[in-house]
């Protein structure tokens, strides 16, 4: 039996077109995955079910449930079913909770909305269920702030469960978290929705998540539901082409080329990096941060190096110190066998080594054309003929010479990122440095990158220094790897052999909470066409 | 791009204010302080459009040369307040954290202690009351204003990873900030300029009318509205007019300020 | 919260010691000779050494910084060199009238602002906004003197139904006072009201687009019970620095609008105080402003911590 029914449903914003004709069952005590890349609709369509869409929105279609049409229903009756019947997690947990009140308040508050208890009942009842979310040590006059994200998205779960609701919606719950974490929170989901014989809408860019908590799966493409069905039997068949291209991409391994010589190009010896932090009583002594603590590897040329590790362990000082912009309290980083030093590093030296970073639309002045952009380190090493040079490295990334009289924000996501790597190759560096380079990108975009990564390392003979959260994108693109927790490498070694046997527990868990796509679901790929 | 209607509006105000200050050194309708006791405290109409003072002189010429001081005082305190405020915070945000920052930031939070008034009794205790005086009392009180805003634009800039990239690329704090902070904040810079402006107007036509700005003969308004304000039972026009040239001047200054905000600022246009 | 009060208190006192040292070497170092100065150049040479000794003028500049700051501690803040009494009873005096107005006019100005601010937030982009963002924008536009005019033309000249100046004593009752201050009150309030209803929807429009109203809105409180419940309190947290600037602003305010209704505020005695060249009572006076603004400074501060737990901890 279906708990929610969502027939047609068709959205316009300002008269723009959102969503067409979508249509999907949802049973009772069922998960339901909604699948697709941004902008594809998917979190539209949550919000078109809560009554929650920005102003200018149009709805057409029917959505019942429990014999009501949730999109005609009133204001004041969707108030009502709003965390009653229906509850909701958002992506950031970060800024979805109220920074000024308890998080008690805010998980009784849900309870006293509704007239489901008195203020004294609602706080006990607020009690049990942060204890059922695993926040049972977290006393309930804590703010926010002083959880960690993993913690917050706990409750907003708490907050969103706390009526026992027939439904939840989950929109991106886990995109913005470590992997550890996220492993967590899913099992957390699966777990209630099992208890309170709830159903779910899980709404994710990740078919790896889906594949391991939806019992169905609808994928999303432009405003359409272009194909659904039960989870294995919908990933085994992939009857629509887009289904196909996404599960392709979502495990995509370019091909590469690469001769890693035994010449080190880059040196870290006994790297050491630490913060003071304010004070915590006016007399103490002040705490210091360890970001990174005695940190020592070679990177060799022609190499593709990994360096995985979640939020806040260090990779992004260790990379700052790497690029010569953060100063070390010991040790040493040698490139090409001269020191690296931030402040007094001869541009002769700074010129070998470049960098990518992860988001798409800071990493570009917004004032400047692409010719400026992309010539910006020459700054490092002035060449004469710079025109010709920018139009063969916009060439060598898949561009145009003709795109470098436009600006940044005439390109897409995808795009950026070749003009960020045409700016990192424009002085042949021999060292990049990705940092979370792919990271932001939809799947399908991501393996084109990837490939043209891997197409430029073998070409130009470059060392690339891979830096990700993603352990799948770092197990397909390099050839060693180091686990970073705490301000230490834990573990070093070749890819594949880290991957297949781990030794360091750190690690074990890692690959463990990595969501993956059952390896038997796959069968069908090899005789699949290539990306789009 | 569509120009918003305030846009429009505002400079059509604050335009009016500029035109009369500029006209005014070419022509007025009578001499501006040219006395005449006879044609004394005529209400508006006929020979005198806006009628005569206490000495018969005429008020719209008064007005028109009154507009020249208002402009030019807030006009010069205005870039005193860009030329001192925007390097400070420049460098306060380049040096994030660190030592610079904390004094300028400090010294910042010492200037917003002291309100424009209070700066200009000090100056005017010492130096006595002129109209350049009026200048560096608010110039003065323009610069933390002008060197929070640079700094709290820049620092969100800082974070960027195209700051990053141009680390990478070898430039220094100095050319980043003129490459690449300073071109990304004109914008709110100008805004903050337009209002700040308007507050000029409003703080010299305060210290005129307390006789702390522009002193005898130099017409202002502040200091009509203090000489009407005796004889405001008499003949009112004499206090309603000044005011209302202040406000129009004011009024348009902000719609202008408004209007360049939502043509300028990105974020505000998607807010609307 | 204790760290963060100190942290704070520690600013308070260190603005305070540098204020004083700026308005010290303004007042007594820059003129050269102040008791020159405030004889004029006419003074008789003997006369000039009289005065220099009355000041303690023979003393070092830091002897005589130490000797200010000491008195002003102990509440001695010299003698009037024009009235001859000590400027601690003629501040006194002045200062019952001039804060009573300020805080009066921040009072309206509050009162006024935030609830008309926070309809036009919650009403965005209908009449009633638009409503009251014009009038709000006009309202900025207007100088508070010029403003005190036409009150005194329309409620004194005109209606009769106050006077237009002058200020009974609070020897004369409670009532008769406010009856006093409440038109010069008016004209103080009425254009910081306008700000601060602008930067209290805005404020306001700001946090209804957080991610954490969405996520109230998803436990089914309604529109106003978000905006009641969430948002307001985070808003505020804008909206008091802008409270604390205007107190410094209604001050200055004060001190122009005493002239306008002939109110023996600190505004007449300052003003007194440069034509006669007193530079002791200048200096006081300033002094005394400043301090009051460093003040308010300070519990603006206080008052972010009790509203936004962020800070508590810090």
């Amino acid at each position: 039996m279906s708990l929610l029914s969502v027939e047609d449903l068709g959205l316009t914003i300002h008269g723009t077109p959102i969503l067409d004709g979508v249509s999907f069952d949802l049973p009772v005590g069922q998960v339901l995955g909604l699948v697709g890349e941004s902008g594809s609709g998917k979190s539209m369509t949550s919000l078109a079910l809560m009554g929650l869409l920005p102003r200018g929105a149009q709805v057409s279609g029917q959505a019942h449930m429990d014999g009501r049409d949730l999109l005609a229903l009133d204001e004041r009756s969707l108030c009502g079913i709003r965390g009653k019947e229906i509850g909701m997690i958002f992506q950031e947990p970060m800024t979805a909770l109220n920074p000024v009140r308890t998080i008690g308040d805010q998980v009784a508050e849900t309870l006293v909305i509704h007239g489901a208890a008195s203020r004294a009942g609602a706080r006990a009842m607020a009690r049990d269920r942060l204890d059922r979310v695993g926040l049972s040590d977290f006393p309930m006059d804590r703010f926010p702030h002083e959880l960690s994200g993993g913690q917050r998205q706990r409750v907003c779960i708490a907050m969103a469960v706390a009526l026992r609701p027939r439904l939840l919606i989950a929109d991106e719950p886990t995109t913005a978290l470590d992997v550890t974490t996220q492993a967590q929170i899913l099992d957390l989901l699966k777990g209630l929705v099992e208890e309170e014989d709830m159903a779910l809408l899980l709404i994710t860019h990740d078919l790896a998540v889906v594949a391991g908590v939806a019992d169905h799966v609808a994928v999303m493409q432009a405003g359409r539901i272009v194909e659904d069905g039960p989870t294995e039997q919908l990933f085994r068949t992939r009857r629509h082409d887009y289904t196909r291209q996404l599960f392709a991409a979502s495990s995509h391994q370019p091909r590469r080329d690469t001769r890693p010589s035994a010449q080190p190009l880059l040196q870290v010896e006994g790297a050491v990096r630490s913060y003071t932090l304010p004070r915590r009583h006016l007399f103490g002594p002040a705490p210091q941060l360890h970001a990174v603590r005695d940190v020592s590897f070679t990177l060799h040329e022609g190499e593709s190096l990994g360096l995985v590790g979640e939020s806040g362990c260090g990779k992004s000082t260790l990379t700052r110190a790497i690029l010569g912009l953060e100063p070390l309290q010991a040790g040493r980083i040698t490139l090409n066998g001269q020191r690296v030093e931030a402040g007094r590093m001869p541009p002769a030296l700074r010129a070998q080594v470049q960098v990518v970073f992860q988001d798409p639309y800071g990493s570009f002045n917004p004032r400047h054309r692409v010719e400026r952009l992309v010539a910006e380190p020459f700054h490092l090493a002035p060449a004469p003929n710079r025109r010709d040079r920018v139009a063969q490295a916009l060439v060598d990334v898949g561009l145009k010479p003709a795109d470098m009289d436009k600006y940044i924000h005439e390109f897409s996501g995808g795009q950026r990122q070749r003009i960020a790597i045409a700016r990192a190759l424009i002085i042949r560096p021999k060292l990049i440095v990705l940092d979370e380079a792919v990271s932001a990108l939809d799947v399908r975009v991501r393996a084109q990158i990837l490939d043209l990564l891997a197409d430029l390392q073998g070409r130009m003979g470059l060392s690339y220094l891979f830096i990700s959260h993603d352990l799948s994108v770092v197990r397909a693109v390099t050839d060693r790897v180091m686990v970073m927790k705490a301000g230490e490498i834990v573990e070093n070694g070749a890819t594949g052999a880290i991957f297949d046997n781990p030794r360091h527990e750190y690690t074990r868990q890692l690959i463990a909470a990595t969501p993956r796509i059952p390896p038997n679901w796959r069968e069908r790929e090899e005789n699949e066409g290539t990306l789009v | 791009m569509k120009i918003p209607l305030t846009l429009l509006a505002g400079a059509l105000l604050a335009g009016l204010a500029v035109l009369a200050a500029l006209v005014s050194f070419i022509w007025t309708p009578h001499d501006a302080a040219g006395m005449n006791i006879a044609a004394r405290l005529l209400p508006p109409g006929g020979d005198h459009l806006l009628g005569t003072d206490h000495f018969g002189r005429d008020v719209l010429s008064m007005l028109m040369v009154g507009a020249r001081t208002s402009i030019a005082v807030a006009i010069v305190a205005v870039g005193m307040g860009v030329a001192l405020g925007v390097p400070l915070g420049l460098v306060a945000a380049a040096g994030r954290g660190g030592f610079a920052d904390e004094i300028i930031m400090r010294g910042n939070d010492l200037i917003f202690a002291f309100p424009a008034l209070v700066i200009a009794i000090l100056i005017t205790a010492v130096f006595g009351p002129s109209a350049v005086n009026a200048i560096l009392a608010i110039g003065i009180f323009n610069t933390p204003v002008f060197a929070r805003v640079t700094r709290g634009a820049a620092l969100s800039l800082w974070t960027l990873d195209y700051i990053r990239a141009a680390e990478v690329a070898g430039k220094g704090r100095a050319r980043i900030s003129l490459e690449h902070i300073l071109p990304n904040i004109a914008n709110i810079l100008i805004v903050q300029g337009t209002i700040q402006f308007s507050l000029g107007i409003l703080a010299e036509a305060g210290l005129s009318y307390v006789g702390l700005g522009a002193q005898p003969p130099t017409p202002s308004w502040g200091r009509m509205l203090a000489e009407a304000q005796t004889m405001i039972s008499l003949a009112p026009h004499l206090a309603l007019i000044p005011g209302m040239a202040i406000v129009m001047t004011v009024l348009g200054l902000n719609l202008v300020g408004d209007g360049l905000r939502d043509l300028l600022d990105p974020r505000m246009r998607r807010a609307r | 919260m204790i760290r963060y009060t100190a942290s704070r208190l520690i600013s308070l006192i260190l603005s305070l010691i540098v204020a004083s040292v700026v308005i010290f070497a303004v007042i007594e170092v820059i003129p050269g000779d102040p008791a020159a100065y405030m004889l004029g150049m006419n003074a008789a040479p003997e006369t000039v050494a009289a005065l220099r000794r009355d000041l303690g003028l023979e003393a070092g500049v830091l002897a005589r910084y130490f000797a200010w700051v000491g008195g002003m501690l102990t509440g001695d803040f010299g003698m009037s060199y024009t009235y001859r009494v000590p400027v601690a009873d003629l501040v006194a005096a002045r200062l019952w009238v001039s804060l009573p107005l300020t805080l009066y006019a921040l009072g309206l100005a509050v009162a006024l602002a935030l609830p008309v601010g926070v309809l036009a937030a919650a009403r965005r982009g209908s009449v009633t906004d638009a409503g009251i963002m014009g009038a709000a924008q006009l309202g900025v536009a207007v100088p508070n003197f010029w403003f005190a005019m036409l009150l005194v033309l329309v409620f004194a000249i005109n209606l009769r139904w106050f006077s237009a100046g002058g200020f009974p004593g609070w020897d004369q009752g409670f009532w008769p006072n406010v009856k006093a201050l409440t038109l010069p009150a008016v004209a103080l309030a009425l254009p910081q009201a306008a700000i601060l209803a602008r930067v209290m929807r805005s404020a306001l429009i700001e946090t209804l687009d957080q991610d954490y109203i969405r996520t109230a809105r998803a436990k089914g409180l309604s529109h106003g019970q978000a905006v009641m419940r969430h948002a307001l309190r985070n808003a505020l947290i804008p909206v008091l620095t802008i409270v604390g600037l205007q107190f410094s602003f209604l001050l200055a305010g004060a001190i122009i609008i005493e002239n306008v209704f002939f109110l023996p505020g600190l505004g007449r005695l300052i003003f007194q105080g440069i034509t006669q060249r007193d530079l002791i009572v200048v200096e006081s006076v300033v002094m005394l402003l400043v301090f009051a603004v460093i003040l308010v400074t300070f519990l603006v501060d206080l008052a972010y911590a009790a509203v936004d737990p962020r800070l508590r901890r810090r």
